[in-house]
């Protein structure tokens, strides 16, 4: 068991003027499950991206089951044996189970045979790893557990022998990934080499047999995982220990500002997405939203600031209602005091093509103070952004800078900058620092304590459990579309996590 | 016989003849578009084919030839679109608009160069056309009333390329659903990410499928410059290729529908052509002007989502980029 | 993080590009010519000579780019705002049709400088009326509107053909057209504007038409760029997400922006309607609606770029002439071909040339690389 499945030596990978892979040594042995952690951005998908030839590596040397090879594409890596499961599935929407799996491995021209081999192929698999899923629904009716496991089923129906799988649990509840791990254990278990990628420390503990620590395109350590503290991992993944808890003073809690009560959203397949969900916000308190993702919260976030309608249910914002049925603006909901940080900044918060001052009023572009009568005021707006720029330490210094070439961290501090000037008495705020290097974290934490030291409300939607403990003062749990739970800020993660899959907590101590 | 049925039969039969390009057409959108590739430079690939197979018929005197020439320019236009939007990832309905024209300059100047005749080609004849072919029997089964009849004057007699429009039809029905390469065309205008996965070329599928989208057009374009018509006249085509379209988007972008909506529109074409302003029973006179816009009204009509929803393959028009 | 992609300057970008992409369009219809058996050094300077030779030749090629910056300008704010009118030449004939029917109630009743006004009105409502339809049909119910405008391009010439042949050509009449504009319908030509340099121009079509192009040039500058309007489309187009997250409506961008595209597009019928012709014809829109896409692209959407590129077109057409009449191998339609390339070269190819410029001005100054990837980093 301890011969190599995959050796990388020196492997660098440059993106224009960017490393983002920095002579990567590592080994992993055959029969085990290799975790790589890091943050976002640390490399662990370009890295992956290179042992299933999506990218070139510029220098270095690949070795699979002790040979040295050459992966120029995807059909090398599938013919090495190797198989990938991405984060975002590879999958046909409109196809069906068995049409998704043989594509690409269809083996001859004409498909009646090749698809009447595969079902019986399924079938073993399906025995052998407890794969169970219909090979003739459509993709797009699964869930995404069932998605997922397709991505696991395509691989091995190709004989991949060394699975990767990139960030598998960010779009699954608990038990979904319990299910996963059980299925990789399995997979271990009959000799296949797995290698998880992922920013969860507590899956690497939970199931990996060694790690490596990604940091800044370069691997920084190897460990077995038996040997190491999810302390030490995270020391190293960002380099310097990390402060698990902001400091904040006490919380003082005010008036009520944003009222939440029965409030459902369907989506465009008539699926409820948000479920008869009331909660309160006072002025003074951060109210976090916990959950992993796709339960609910994006659509919950997008309805109470106007993008999204909801079928019913009532929004009040100091009292007065808001037509969240209806036809809800976010621009008079900006008039009337409620800010929005969207968890999209790329595509939503912010116009990338546009220089960094046209960015400076995206949805307050109709305020007097910008405007001269329909013209726009183009001295008052860039005076404006400069300031900002001033104040939120947004580098480089340059308002018509093109706001693509922004980094990500000063992109969000464009946005926050923009949304928390205008001072609004409630701020709604989606994914607060996803994307962001670790010294704006902190900047963009303080600023939202300061908020509430300042008394206003503050709404804040992460799917980092770390963040939503460290900064709220209540928080909800939503699961299904449903808020199951509310606990304070003090709750545990694993009192959280048990809400998080749906299972209350009383029912979990039973 | 009766003078209706006649009429009917004949009605028919040039709903036929005006339905071949429509289908050739609508068949070449359908591999491109499937694919992923958006193509409104239908028009400009047929005017391009009937221009290169008329002139290579008239020039070497073989209907063949004619055809063998209409298919490489009409693939050369379609590579040229594929290096466009494939390749150099560029907007796909720019490149169409740009084909189109070049086709239709071309064409002119090259005809004026080439033939001194305002920009025909020379009036073709025997060998250097498809003329109709009689099926077996024709003849004799044409005195057994209704059903002989109809044989013999609406299924025999047409060119080769009518038999062949039909048979393309169920070929690609076949080839779209029961074949490896129509799989994979399917899943690339879905979702070319999942293909690029399977260790498929995404570049390579996409080409060969504006290749079939070339050789279909060529087909188009050949029918009516040697089948239907004697020879090249300037922009022949007529709109015929965004009537194509229309009918491609009709259809779903499902094959057996588009033959049934290729039909429906030259049915329309042959109408108006029969009763040139000449009052309809019971409606009265309608302005050929209107029958002539009909197929555009009920497009729209079809897009505006009041008849069914037409839902294009979801990567249509957009180029493929890998991403991180 | 996203892939930096090397910035061209700016000059590069709205001047250098484009230049190489009408060089390489105008060498491919060199080779064109070469076909023909002609010599493409001699067409050129035909094509020179023809479009600026005299002032009355001069006088043409800017009539011919009238036409071309309206379209020109029609095309590029339906780009600002993410939508690709390519109903252009549909929206004109109908232009055209707002132009006849207040020109033939009032040409013997009001003076030029009254009808003027109320015809510019008239195409351009008629313009954007025929790209609401559309527009709407984009806005509520999601029909892709590329393929809506081209419908609507062939059904407005059907209505053109009926009306023309039916009720508006006089009764005696046989061919398909109005009965010519009195006095009152008639543009006042620009040919004193030659006098002052000495260059008799006996007759030419340029008009008055030429200068409410760069007025409505110049206008649709400061609506896309000065305006709230202006700032609402750009954003709708480049991101309707962020648009919506801004509480900026998207039924109301697409219809406002497409209106005022089929506005503009109708208007260019007044160029030669009421300018030259003096009467409503068949096809007067000779493809100037397609030219509007080729001269966009070409001038990137700027009234800037689209100006010079309308009258690089004006050039085409003007000394287009020239060439058919001295190389009777060459018709005009080498014009259609020029376009077509211009299309292909500065809109579906645009990226071609791209990545070897960045690598070129990526090399000449290193630094610049160097400041990207400061910016990148910090934070």
């Amino acid at each position: 068991m301890s011969e190599s499945a995959i050796e990388l030596v020196g492997i660098n990978k440059s993106f224009g003027s960017v490393r983002a892979n920095k002579d990567i040594d590592l080994n992993i042995k055959s029969g085990t499950i290799h975790g790589i952690v890091g943050e976002n951005g640390a490399g662990k998908s370009t890295l992956m991206s290179i042992l299933y030839g999506f990218y070139q590596a510029d220098s270095g040397e690949i070795r699979v089951g002790g040979k040295k090879v050459a992966i120029a594409s995807s059909n090398d890596a599938i013919a090495l044996g190797i198989g990938m499961v991405h984060q975002h599935f590879m999958l046909v929407q409109n196809f069906t189970v068995l049409e998704n799996i043989i594509l690409g491995a269809e083996g001859e021209a004409l498909l009646n045979s090749s698809i009447s081999k595969a079902r019986s192929e399924l079938r073993r698999l399906e025995k052998e790893y407890g794969l169970d899923v219909d090979p003739d629904a459509i993709i797009e009716d699964l869930p995404v557990g069932l998605q997922q496991r397709v991505e696991i089923l395509k691989a091995l129906y190709r004989g991949a022998d060394i699975l990767i799988l990139d960030e598998p649990t960010g779009v699954l509840t608990p038990a979904e990934a319990d299910h996963l791990f059980r299925i990789l254990d399995q997979l271990r278990a009959e000799g296949k080499t797995v290698v998880l990628i992922t920013h969860k420390l507590r899956e690497i503990k939970a199931i990996t047999d060694s790690v490596s620590v990604m940091r800044q395109g370069a691997i920084v350590d190897t460990r077995k995982t038996a040997e190491v503290s999810v302390e030490e991992l995270a020391e190293l993944m960002v380099g310097r220990r990390v402060l698990l808890r902001v400091e904040k003073g006490d919380m003082r809690p005010g008036e009520v500002k944003l009222s939440v009560r029965n409030l459902t959203v369907v989506d465009s397949r008539g699926v409820k997405v948000v479920d008869d969900v009331s909660f309160d916000v006072r002025g003074g308190e951060i109210v976090g939203i916990a959950g992993v993702a796709g339960n609910g919260q994006s659509q919950l976030l997008e309805t109470i600031s106007g993008i999204r309608a909801a079928v019913s249910g009532t929004v009040t914002l100091d009292g007065k209602p808001i037509d969240v049925t209806g036809a809800a603006d976010p621009g008079d909901l900006r008039d009337r005091g409620l800010a929005h940080v969207p968890e999209d900044r790329h595509y939503v918060g912010l116009v990338l093509p546009f220089e960094e001052y046209e960015n400076s009023i995206l949805g307050y572009h109709d305020r007097a103070e910008y405007l001269n009568g329909p013209f726009l005021n183009i001295d008052a707006i860039r005076a404006d952004a400069r300031m900002k720029i001033e104040q939120y330490d947004v580098r480089p210094r340059n308002e018509r800078l093109k706001t693509a070439n922004f980094s990500g961290g000063n992109q969000q501090k464009i946005v926050l900058a923009r949304e928390l000037e205008k001072d609004p008495g409630v701020l709604v705020i989606g994914q607060p620092t996803r994307g962001v290097d670790v010294g704006a974290i902190e900047f963009i934490h303080r600023r939202l304590i300061d908020m509430r030291d300042q008394g206003r409300a503050v709404l804040l939607v992460s799917v980092e459990l770390d963040e939503i403990r460290s900064l709220s003062d209540r928080i909800l749990v939503m699961f299904d579309g449903k808020v199951v739970g509310e606990r304070s800020g003090e709750a545990t993660e694993g009192e959280l996590g048990l809400l998080m899959a749906g299972i209350d907590g009383k029912e979990a101590a039973e | 016989m009766e003078h209706s049925f006649v009429v009917a039969i004949q009605i028919l039969d040039s709903t036929i003849r005006l339905s071949i390009p429509l289908m050739f057409a609508c068949l070449a959108g359908l591999y491109s578009e499937r694919a992923g590739v958006f193509d409104i430079g239908l028009e400009g690939k047929m005017l391009a084919a009937a221009f290169a197979g008329a002139a290579g018929a008239a020039v070497y005197g073989s209907a063949w030839v004619g055809l063998s020439l209409a298919i490489v320019v009409s693939v050369f236009l379609a590579l040229v679109h594929g290096f466009a939007s494939i390749t150099n990832r560029g907007n796909q309905i720019v490149s169409g608009v740009a084909i189109n024209f070049i086709a239709a300059g071309t064409t002119v100047i090259l005809g004026q160069a080439w033939f001194a005749q305002g920009g025909r080609t020379p009036s073709l004849g025997g060998e250097q056309r498809f003329t109709g072919v009689a099926l077996p029997f024709a003849e004799a089964a044409r005195d057994i009333p209704i059903i002989g009849y109809i044989y013999a004057e609406l299924i025999s007699g047409h060119s080769i390329l009518v038999y062949l429009a039909f048979f393309t039809v169920a070929f690609t029905w076949w080839v779209l659903f029961r074949t490896r390469f129509g799989l994979r065309l399917r899943a690339v205008g879905e979702n070319p990410a999942a293909v690029d996965t399977a260790g498929i070329s995404v570049t390579w599928l996409r080409y060969r499928a504006v290749i079939c989208t070339g050789i279909l057009c060529g087909l188009a374009g050949a029918y009516l410059s040697m089948a239907i018509g004697a020879g090249f006249v300037k922009d022949m085509t007529a709109g015929r290729g965004f009537i194509a379209l229309a009918a491609l988007i009709f259809a779903k972008w499902k094959p057996v529908p588009a033959m049934f909506a290729c039909l429906l529109f030259g049915f329309l074409d042959a109408v108006s052509i029969r009763l040139q302003g000449s009052p309809l029973p019971i409606i009265g006179p309608v302005p050929t002007q209107l029958m002539q816009a009909l197929p555009y009204v009920m497009t729209v009509i079809l897009l505006a989502g009041f008849i069914g929803r037409a839902i294009p393959p979801r990567a249509g028009g957009v180029p493929y980029v890998k991403e991180r | 993080m996203s892939v930096p992609y090397a910035k061209l300057p700016g000059w590069a970008d709205y001047g250098l590009i484009p230049l190489i992409n009408v060089i390489v369009a105008f060498a491919v219809a060199g080779l064109v010519v070469l076909l023909v058996g002609e010599s493409p050094v001699e067409a050129f300077g035909y094509l020179i000579e023809g479009a600026f030779g005299r002032g009355q030749n001069i006088a043409y090629t800017l009539y011919y780019a009238t036409s071309f910056i309206f379209t020109g300008l029609a095309v590029a704010v339906a780009f600002h705002g993410g939508l690709f009118n390519i109903g252009g030449e549909g929206q004109a004939y109908v232009g055209g049709l707002g132009v006849a029917l207040i020109v033939l109630s009032l040409d013997t009743v009001f003076p030029w400088w009254v009808n003027f006004p109320l015809a510019i009105l008239g195409a351009a409502l008629m313009g954007a009326l025929w790209a609401f339809i559309p527009a709407y049909l984009q806005a509520k119910r999601g029909s892709h509107i590329v393929i809506t405008t081209i419908m609507f391009n062939f059904i407005a010439a059907s209505l053109m053909v009926y009306l023309l042949t039916t009720v508006l050509k006089p009764p005696a009449s046989m061919s398909p057209q109005t009965r010519t504009f009195a006095e009152g319908g008639q543009l006042p030509k620009l040919n004193f504007v030659f006098d002052w340099f000495g260059a008799a121009v006996r007759s030419s079509p340029l008009n008055i038409s030429f200068l409410l192009a760069l007025v409505a040039a110049f206008l649709v500058w400061v609506l896309i760029w000065r305006t709230k309007l202006g700032y609402e489309i750009r954003t709708q187009g480049f991101s309707p997400k962020a648009a919506r997250y801004a509480g900026i409506g998207e039924t109301r961008i697409i219809l406002i922006t497409m209106m005022i595209s089929g506005a503009l597009a109708g208007m260019m019928a007044l160029n030669p309607v009421m300018g030259d012709s003096n009467r409503l014809q068949l096809d007067f829109v000779t493809g100037a609606g397609f030219v509007g896409i080729a001269v966009a692209l070409m001038g990137r959407s700027h009234p800037a770029g689209i100006i010079p590129a309308a009258i690089l077109f004006g050039v085409l057409y003007q000394g287009g002439a020239e060439i058919a009449f001295m190389m009777p191998s060459i018709s005009r339609d080498m014009i259609i071909i020029i376009q077509g390339l211009v299309i292909l070269f500065a809109g579906a190819l645009e990226h071609m040339f791209r990545p070897s410029l960045q690598a070129m001005f990526a090399s000449i100054s290193p630094r610049s690389g160097a400041g990207e990837a400061a910016g990148q980093k910090g934070a």
